[in-house]
């Protein structure tokens, strides 16, 4: 259900810029999605394969990049992976702090045909 | 022969949603209306919440827009206390995103400033994803929960603005370790007020009141970013 209205905007954007640059079709879009943005990839491509179709995406591959989710040490200044239940560091058992590693949500690249 | 190009795009697939909501985020402060999106687990006591921290305002008026997948059992119940309340169902959605409190604050009369709560969907996850043009964003977590879940949910904590710890009476029942709970929050997010309450006693509500009625008066101007094309 979530993914629903996040795949239509993914097509809304992918759509605006190839018929801006003229394109006949979409052949593929590349997403970068953090673990931590809440985002199924495999519902995403469900949902992609319906909204798409009489589209310029239609047909299109979707291509997803996952990131996982890093804390930086406040100690030694790390960038970790946590482990479950704690946000201390491996090296040095420092706190870590949240960073934007793991919530990224964007379209990185389209490829289309002109 | 048709030639096949890469385009880079990098666009913030919110984009749309972050605008619209920095657009009511906008109407709301001209109005002189304090807007807070209140995240929490069905069961938490988000609406108790709310009645309680609204009898402790002294002196902004209350707004109320209750987000629930169906019914509006709430809406009625905080109506009934004469208070102005809003229902948004989203028919399985789990979250409220911009366009529909958008949709809905348009149609509301804010006749005095106030402070408008908007509550959200119950669920630790995808609301704590999408703006919803608010100031602040307000996490009731309960000791029925359990102390692990900064640690489950980490990113509704480390996005909220004040959190409130509810059904605190029921601390000598539970075996529920107050030390993890906090050292997580704080690993998540340094300085953000948690402030311990009972929807049964209604014991630290006056301080939640306080300290929201304090955050509306420093607000001045819009904290979102926002630009047209």
């Amino acid at each position: 259900m979530h993914e629903f209205p996040i795949t239509q905007q993914i097509i809304k954007i992918a759509e605006k810029h190839a018929t801006e640059l003229g394109a006949s079709q979409v052949k593929s879009i590349k997403l970068v999605v953090g673990d931590y943005s809440g985002f199924v990839g495999d519902s995403i491509q469900m949902y992609f394969d319906v909204i798409s179709e009489g589209t310029l995406c239609e047909g299109a591959a979707i291509k997803i990049q996952r990131v996982k989710p890093k804390m930086k040490c406040t100690g030694c200044g790390e960038l970790f992976e946590r482990e479950f239940l704690s946000f201390n560091c491996p090296k040095c058992g420092a706190d870590g702090e949240p960073t934007e590693i793991g919530k990224e949500f964007y379209i990185e690249l389209i490829e289309i045909i002109q | 022969m048709h030639d096949v190009l890469k385009v880079n795009l990098m666009a913030n697939i919110h984009d749309e949603n972050d605008h619209i909501a920095a657009h009511t985020n906008e109407d709301l402060t001209d109005k002189n209306i304090y807007v807070i999106n209140v995240m929490g687990a069905p069961g938490a006591g988000k609406t108790t919440t709310l009645k309680n921290i609204i009898k402790s305002l002294k002196y902004l008026k209350p707004y109320v827009i209750e987000g629930d997948i169906e019914s509006d059992i709430d809406t009625r119940d905080l109506r009934g206390l004469g208070i102005d309340t809003f229902q948004i169902n989203t028919f399985g959605a789990c979250h409220l995103d911009a366009p529909m409190v958008h949709n809905v604050v348009q149609n509301i009369n804010f006749n005095e400033k106030g402070v408008l709560f908007i509550e959200n969907i119950g669920n630790l996850v995808c609301p704590a994803e999408f703006s919803i043009g608010e100031h602040c964003k307000m996490l009731i977590s309960t000791v029925t929960e359990g102390s692990d879940k900064p640690y489950k949910y980490p990113l509704a904590f480390e996005k909220a603005d004040i959190i409130i710890l509810n059904k605190t009476d029921l601390i000598p029942y539970l075996n529920f370790d107050e030390e993890f709970f906090m050292k997580g929050i704080r690993a998540l997010n340094k300085d953000v007020p948690v402030f311990k309450v009972s929807g049964v006693t209604g014991e630290g509500f006056p301080l939640v009141a306080e300290w929201i009625e304090k955050k509306a008066s420093d607000e001045k101007g819009v904290n979102c970013y926002h630009h047209h094309e």
